[in-house]
């Protein structure tokens, strides 16, 4: 059996910004590899545990760009309590899909989706301050905290993950097979 | 708009239906019309049967030709970093106030719209702008008072004061190119008199290099050019100046056009030539009348035309193709496709123009000042260039020296001259650095003041621009940044996209909010350009950045946050726009500042 202690194992978290939980879906496409992971690290925050609040953890994996209040209060959050920062896929990395409301104004997107849109009744842009407010433009995360690794790839490829989490947990060098770094 | 459909068809009627016109179809009609409306598109892709979309994707690529109505008067302010450092920013701020516009944006009745442009190559004459397209140099504060009334009062550009449009030479030194004086005609007679072997010799023995700054020897180029078996051979002058800080050319074809075309002549007749292209830069515009008047006198002398000088197997004409704003057409291969009428991207190479120019036939590309070199050397022979410069760089060349000095101007010099030597020449005083060879170019710090203008040493095209000890190096840093993220013609992602970061991690620097860690990621990002850019445009464009990290780190770090890390931009002033839309101003439509978001220990 194994005789590890089990507080020695490294701690992941892992969360979910602006992005389509693309990558936390090829994270899981590791398939039966899931029981390995397990018994590699320990899950800190992530959607899988449900735990709210990340603890002091070795490793953080950010999935999605920077584009409200709450994006930059967790990401922020994750930085102070992470040893490793990853950018993974290509909205952390880049801002990817939703930073292409980059290229028009904040008031034109509130406004088609609130004011004028087909179907719209009572329109009004919400102002609860239950809801975080959006920033003026979607931001990669590097942008806002500093980053340690990004992994490209929209998702990057659950081998692509799971080669990246092995390598960075053994202390190896992080390199892939040109196979795993070939997107078109 | 029944105008311009009729002014569209009698061009046609004119120049023919050929695609390789449509970028000079495109010009005229933004001349005339000050854009280029859907209708003109839509007829002009009718009648020239190619899509509508690549004929928009052309007009988008060059900076001079716009979709939306630009005002009647068009004006556009130099913006290189010499018309900056002659106050050429105060300038149209106060051009901006007095006619109540904002740069970029026509004004609301159509009168004046106000803009930016790249170098427009009048830096020892500037600041500097572009009125419609024509050319004003010493801008002062009551030049542009004048220029404001003029507006207002609608006064037609042939009414404006002539000495608002007078460009001066200004040559402050002459050497043998700009002093030894040739006969109109005369070399073409040295041709028919010796050969073109012979003449290919003699070329060959003076060991003349390409002027524009990459110095591949002209012999060769023009030999390997004739020797490709083709249907028809083409020769073509790059003077798309474009490169900042350079103005030499403009001043070869004011006073020394018939030279140029004396050696694209001469050219065409060694490699069997018909056609010959002047790719004149859109800056240039105002050169262009007098240009076409000395081809028109040279026809009439029979130096051009149907049989030159009599000889029936020697026919060339040459034809001027107008450029309309892209630095990157100054590079061969996108010069060729800007000549054939479409977007200036560079060709992957091989083929070389030599092999596969212009509509795919072999083609002679020089520089303007290698021309006028090959004219001369044809009348006065090999010895003439040999006997100044160096073994390896023959004769001399020509500098356009701007900046912090008493007399900037054009300077000919034989190769081997010393920084040390230009500056002293021209009252150069407390000199900080010396950018040679344009935004791409090297920073040269004083304890390299002895090396030297050679191929072997320091190539460059002729752009030397000074900074004296009392300005920030990094304005000059940033103004090129600038320049490459406008001028990326946009194909590969290392130069496009490369270039962008690169520009913002500059402001970044500027304003204070940069740290090591951006230093650093400017390196890895400069070097991914250079290794990996499609064109040479993308593997210099982080040039300035990385020669002056290198050799004047000092004011970088002066700039720097004591920080390792800095968000790229102030999080709670992205929130404005939101804030006013929902009306909250609660803490929670707020981000504190925290600069260094790091990982904390564990208590």
């Amino acid at each position: 059996m194994n005789n590890r202690v089990p507080n020695k194992k490294p701690k992941l978290a892992t969360a979910a910004l602006c992005g389509c939980f693309g990558c936390h879906m090829s994270l899981l496409d590791i398939d039966e590899r899931i029981f390995n992971l397990v018994e590699l690290v320990e899950f800190d925050r992530t959607p899988f545990t449900d735990i709210k609040s990340v603890g002091y953890c070795d490793i953080g994996l950010i999935e999605g760009g920077v584009a409200n209040t709450e994006n930059v209060e967790v990401l922020r959050d994750f930085r102070k309590h992470c040893k490793i920062l990853v950018a993974v896929g290509a909205c952390a990395v880049n801002g990817g899909i939703p930073a292409m409301r980059n290229q028009f104004d904040l008031q034109d997107c509130l406004d088609e989706v609130y004011i004028d849109g087909i179907g719209v009744a009572n329109p009004l842009i919400p102002n609860d301050p239950e809801i975080p407010l959006l920033l003026d433009k979607v931001h990669p995360i590097h942008e806002v905290v500093k980053v340690d690794y990004s992994l490209p790839g929209c998702p990057p490829s659950a081998d692509t993950l799971w080669t990246f989490l092995n390598e960075l947990i053994s202390g190896q060098q992080i390199s892939f097979p040109y196979s795993l770094i070939h997107y078109d | 708009m029944k105008n311009l459909e009729r002014f569209i068809t009698q061009r046609l009627a004119d120049t023919g239906n050929s695609p390789d016109q449509l970028l000079q179809h495109l010009c005229a009609i933004q001349n005339f019309a000050s854009h280029l409306p859907q209708t003109a598109v839509q007829q002009l892709a009718g009648q020239l049967h190619i899509p509508a979309s690549q004929i928009f994707s052309v007009i988008d690529f060059y900076t001079f030709l716009h979709r939306q109505p630009r005002g009647d008067f068009n004006i556009v302010f130099s913006d290189n970093i010499t018309d900056r450092m002659l106050g050429s920013q105060a300038l149209l701020h106060s051009l901006c106030e007095r006619l109540r516009v904002r740069p970029g944006e026509p004004r609301a009745d159509g009168r004046v719209t106000l803009d930016l442009t790249s170098c427009t190559g009048l830096c020892d004459q500037g600041p500097a702008l572009l009125v419609n397209g024509i050319a004003v140099s010493r801008l002062d504060e009551k030049r542009i008072t004048q220029i404001a009334r003029l507006v207002e009062d609608a006064t037609p550009l042939p009414d404006w004061p002539a000495e608002f449009f007078s460009i001066d030479d200004n040559i402050q030194r002459y050497d043998m190119l700009l002093g030894d004086e040739i006969i109109n005609g005369s070399a073409i007679e040295t041709l028919q008199a010796k050969g073109a072997d012979a003449l290919l010799d003699t070329l060959e023995q003076s060991a003349l290099r390409g002027r524009g700054g990459a110095g591949f020897s002209t012999a060769k180029k023009w030999r390997w050019c004739r020797d490709t078996v083709a249907d028809t051979h083409y020769v073509v002058c790059n003077a798309d100046e474009g490169e900042p800080g350079t103005f030499k050319d403009r001043v070869l074809l004011n006073s020394y056009a018939d030279n140029l075309f004396e050696g694209m002549t001469l050219c065409a007749g060694i490699i069997g030539a018909g056609k010959g292209y002047l790719y004149l830069r859109g800056e240039y515009l105002y050169l262009r009348d007098a240009l076409e008047k000395t081809l028109q006198q040279r026809r009439q002398n029979g130096l051009l035309g149907k049989n030159i000088l009599g000889d029936r197997d020697f026919s060339f004409d040459i034809e001027i193709h107008i450029g309309a704003g892209a630095y990157i057409c100054g590079e061969e291969s996108a010069l060729l496709e800007s000549l054939q009428g479409k977007r200036g991207i560079p060709r992957i190479r091989p083929p070389f123009p030599v092999n596969k120019g212009f509509r795919g036939q072999p083609t002679v590309v020089n520089n303007v000042e290698t021309f006028v070199n090959a004219a001369k050397i044809a009348v006065f022979g090999a010895d003439w260039l040999r006997s100044a410069g160096s073994k390896e760089s023959t004769g001399t060349k020509l500098l356009s020296i701007s900046g912090d000095c008493s007399r900037p101007g054009i300077y000919e010099y034989p190769f081997g001259v010393t920084i040390s030597q230009l500056l002293e020449d021209c009252g150069a005083k407390d000199v900080q650095a010396v950018q040679v060879a344009g935004a791409a170019g090297s920073t040269i710090p004083p304890r390299e003041f002895e090396r030297r203008i050679a191929y072997e040493d320091i190539s460059t095209g002729g752009s030397f621009m000074i900074f004296n000890r009392q300005r920030d190096l990094l304005h000059m840093v940033q103004n090129f940044s600038h320049f490459f993220c406008h001028e990326s013609c946009g194909f590969c992602t290392p130069c496009r996209v490369g270039s962008a970061l690169m520009k913002d991690l500059v402001d970044k620097v500027i304003v204070g909010h940069a740290t090591r860690y951006d230093l650093t990621e400017m390196q890895n990002i400069g070097r991914v350009m250079q290794q990996a850019s499609h064109c040479g445009l993308g593997v210099t464009a982080a040039k300035p950045v990385l020669e002056t990290l290198n050799k004047f780190p000092d004011i970088y770090t002066k700039h720097l946050a004591n920080r390792s890390y800095e968000p790229a931009f102030d999080l709670d002033a992205a929130l404005e726009v939101s804030r006013q839309l929902t009306g909250r101003d609660d803490a929670g439509a707020h981000i504190s500042y925290e600069p260094e978001t790091q990982q904390q220990e564990k208590p």
